[in-house]
């Protein structure tokens, strides 16, 4: 008879409590093998590829794509024997199969109680030809039973049957398959009916977008406000990004410094590594002497590389720099770390720069270069904004804003000459950094950008 | 004395290039004079099923049936070759990646992962096998293996000219040549003149640090400074790994002292299922390394010569197959085992003090009125 088994969040590192569900790479009803891949999960943000644990079919998937999920919690359920013989005999077509199910009160009465079998039905979704018409019908939703993933909360406790390619054609429509009703033979959904929820979902106007939809922030959104509007899940990075800024924002009192320095000697230096033969395998930019600049005040002020512990009501004081970058990625916003980015060379720095950007760009980011910064660049100037008002991130005392650099009228050694010029801008934790700290750290960055020899006497 | 660096793949002892065409060497490829196809094709078929069997164990682990999972994907030459050249009489102290080796000891392969399922620390009787349970301290088993072998010889398992000589084999990877266990290990064996044959996988990671960061020089180098004879071998060579063993084991076994093998390879996999190799290697490295799988090396070679059909791929095939489903059956019938079996095994001999306290233990179990003492 058939036998469900449900699959746990596995930990798929050492001491992981928790994985967002990516993408699912299997679908209700899916005949599926031992080992087939079943779900992209992302561990602190890396991704894992998890393996189905069993040859049958899916019947249930629990949790959705962009789900945080406790390791050890469902989020799988599959019939392990979908060609067995039935549970029961259920005379006469319309099942009232809910009574099939075992009414114990233990948890693995529990765990099978949700897809119970059709009578007559092979059982097998995929391979269920030879089921009889009207043998089976849909069975109605029992209160308080395990949302499974699907549209609206419309959707079976059970597999859903229908041909391969309808499925496809479902999938291809944006029809999720556990909400159309069905109206082959033995409970099939068919071609038609798919068409037909396609057709209805139109009028109603619920809205899925693809990824590579040219408003791709309205992914996974569903309209509202009768079209005026579309409302998106907040999911995954987006998620921890809201998480992160709101307890920084009211956790730290922020205060921003400012300052405009002439960085035309930073503007040398940079045209002049490009030229140099050691520094042709990597990029040159003036982020790299910004980072340089910051990592050398950094060592002249090393109480801004700190942070406040609430619990214990202690500040650290960190002897590393872990010097985060934040990067744009496909993903959302990251802020990855250059690990003791303190120790390196202005090549290796570069190098790990030029890593990190490419990481990020390629959405490969692994979790280790997320965790454990302790001071933080965001670049704008790419973005032609002069400067801003960063927040920190979390755990972190300090944010240095690079702004654009522009050719302006300045005044050089009594005249009026044009330099290049730009903004900078440092956000730090007023609990711990006062004005007057911040205010030198950011005039020792704006000093070596300004005269990049002074690093040879800092450094 | 040798300028390169530790990666170097310059001296290295091959007997099969990486494209599958068979070499010899004038020191060595006389000890791989007895590998026929018959015995090529049971190393080809060993590599391939110890292969399936780390791959399930793999997607066993991130289905949250094993805690942890070690893989040797790519040194399985190195281990097979070797393997295969150990007689009943010697004796093989591992780490903990040495699963192909477990299996030409007779270790059956699924019976390794009750470590990994955190069921045992060891799961096999080493005497049974002549192969002692995984080390997980890194280079530690190098002086217990070392005390081994100078027992043997003391025991007079070495030197009579007698299938009955015997070595002890100390597997250890590159990481571990910077322990001082494995140094001092080296230095009591060379004065001691000890039975040990050191087999150093060099797989060029000690987790994540190269070996770049361990060794100015190749690995092979430091066995001269203790006076131990060395080689360096293409360890994604089946068939080189073979015969420098045969070499090493002879030269142990006959009363010689120990050896110092450094067989290069490279870890395909990541260094244990916690670990993302992405962070610290390039696609590149990885796709050069891959060019030179060992079993796909073996396999070129063997079909070169018509030793290879497409039925024999197919057994192993479904042989490695039936293996992984095996494997999973195994694994998840396994239950937890009572806890007090941990006590069993802390002395040979019956012991006051573990009684008292596997005493104790048994009475605070029970003490839990909602829950047995292995629930």
């Amino acid at each position: 008879m058939p036998t469900f088994e449900t699959f746990h969040m596995p930990d798929a590192g050492e001491g992981l409590t928790e994985a967002d569900v990516v993408t699912w790479r299997v679908a209700v009803g899916d005949t599926v093998e031992v080992n087939q891949p079943l779900v992209e999960i992302e561990t602190a943000k890396s991704l894992v590829e998890l393996p189905c644990p069993v040859d049958g079919v899916v019947t249930e998937l629990l949790v959705a794509e962009g789900d945080t999920v406790e390791v050890g919690a469902p989020i799988a359920r599959f019939d392990t024997d979908p060609g067995g013989e039935p549970a029961m005999e259920v005379p006469g077509g319309v099942s009232e199969a809910d009574e099939a199910v075992p009414s114990v009160p233990t948890a693995e009465a529990a765990e099978q109680e949700a897809p119970a079998p059709e009578a007559e039905s092979s059982g097998a979704v995929l391979v269920g030809y030879g089921v009889s018409a009207g043998s089976a019908r849909r069975r109605p939703r029992k209160e308080g039973a395990l949302e499974p993933v699907g549209g609206a909360g419309e959707s079976s406790e059970y597999p859903v049957l229908a041909k391969p390619p309808v499925r496809k054609l479902a999938r291809e429509l944006g029809v999720e398959i556990t909400t159309v009703t069905p109206s082959g033979p033995g409970g099939l959904v068919t071609r038609e009916d798919v068409e037909q929820a396609a057709k209805a979902r139109s009028t109603r106007a619920l809205t899925t977008y693809d990824t590579n939809d040219d408003q791709p922030w309205l992914e996974s959104g569903y309209s509202s406000d009768g079209g005026r509007s579309t409302r998106v899940p907040v999911r995954s990075v987006r998620k921890r990004t809201a998480e992160a800024m709101v307890k920084s924002a009211f956790t730290a009192p922020h205060v921003t410094v400012f300052h405009t320095a002439d960085v035309t000697a930073t503007m040398d230096l940079v045209k002049r590594l490009k030229a140099d033969r050691d520094f042709q395998d990597v990029r040159v930019t003036p982020l790299l002497i910004v980072a340089k600049a910051l990592l050398l005040a950094v060592r002249r002020h090393p109480e801004i590389n700190a942070s406040w512990d609430d619990e214990a009501r202690e500040i650290v004081y960190k002897h590393y720099v872990n010097l985060g970058i934040a990067a744009s990625t496909p993903r959302g916003l990251l802020v990855p770390n250059i690990k003791d980015a303190h120790r390196l060379p202005l090549h290796e720095l570069a190098v790990e720069i030029g890593e990190l950007t490419s990481l990020a760009r390629e959405n490969r980011t692994p979790p280790g270069a997320l965790a454990g910064g302790t001071i933080s660049i965001t670049n704008v100037g790419p973005l032609g904004i002069d400067t801003g008002t960063p927040i920190l991130n979390p755990g972190e005392s300090a944010i240095l804003a690079f702004g654009a650099i522009r050719e302006q009228p300045w005044v050089h050694e009594g005249e009026i000459k044009i330099r290049w010029v730009t903004q900078l801008a440092l956000s730090f934790d007023h609990r711990l950094v006062d004005g007057e700290l911040g205010a030198r750290v950011l005039a020792d960055v704006g000093r070596v950008m300004s005269d990049p020899a002074q690093g040879l006497v800092w450094g | 004395m040798s300028t390169h660096g530790p990666l170097s793949e310059e001296g290295l002892v091959r007997l099969l290039s990486h494209t599958g065409e068979r070499l010899d060497h004038p020191d060595f490829g006389r000890y791989a004079a007895d590998l026929d196809p018959v015995r090529l094709r049971r190393m080809w078929h060993d590599m391939t099923v110890v292969r399936a069997f780390d791959q399930e164990a793999t997607s066993l682990q991130r289905q949250g049936e094993l805690g942890l999972w070690v893989q040797a994907v790519g040194q399985e030459a190195a281990q097979i070759g070797s393997g295969h050249a150990l007689r009943p009489s010697d004796f093989v102290f591992p780490s903990y990646r040495e699963h192909a080796v477990a299996h030409t000891r007779g270790v059956d392969l699924p019976e390794i992962l009750r470590i990994f399922r955190g069921l045992q620390h060891g799961a096999w009787d080493p005497a049974a096998h002549g192969f002692h349970l995984y080390t997980l301290v890194i280079g530690a088993h190098a002086l217990h293996a070392t005390g081994y072998a100078m027992a043997m010889a003391r025991d007079g398992l070495v030197g009579t000219g007698q299938d009955s000589d015997g070595a002890v084999v100390c597997y250890f990877g590159d990481g571990a040549t910077s322990q001082g266990d494995v140094n001092e290990a080296l230095t009591f064996a060379a004065v001691n003149d000890a039975p040990i044959v050191f087999f150093v996988q060099n797989n060029q990671f000690a987790i994540s640090e190269s070996t770049t960061r361990q060794s100015r020089v190749p690995l092979a180098q430091r066995g001269a400074g203790f006076g131990v004879p060395s080689v360096r071998v293409d360890g994604n060579d089946v068939i080189a790994s073979y015969a420098v063993t045969q070499w090493a084991l002879q030269h142990a076994r006959s009363g010689a002292g120990p050896v110092l093998i450094e067989a290069f390879t490279y870890r395909m996999g990541a260094h244990t299922t916690s670990d993302d190799p992405t962070r610290y290697r390039s696609h590149a490295d990885e796709a050069y390394w891959a060019e030179r799988d060992p079993i796909a090396r073996l396999e070129a070679y063997l079909r070169s010569i018509g030793e290879l059909s497409d039925e024999a791929v197919e057994a192993a095939r479904a042989e490695a197959k039936e293996l992984g489903r095996r494997t999973r059956e195994t694994v998840k019938a396994w239950s937890r085992p009572e806890t007090a079996t941990m006590f069993d095994h802390v002395y040979a001999e019956p012991h006051a003090t573990v009684a008292a306290e596997r005493a104790w233990f048994s009475r605070y179990e029970r003490s839990f009125a909602d829950q047995g003492a292995h629930a």
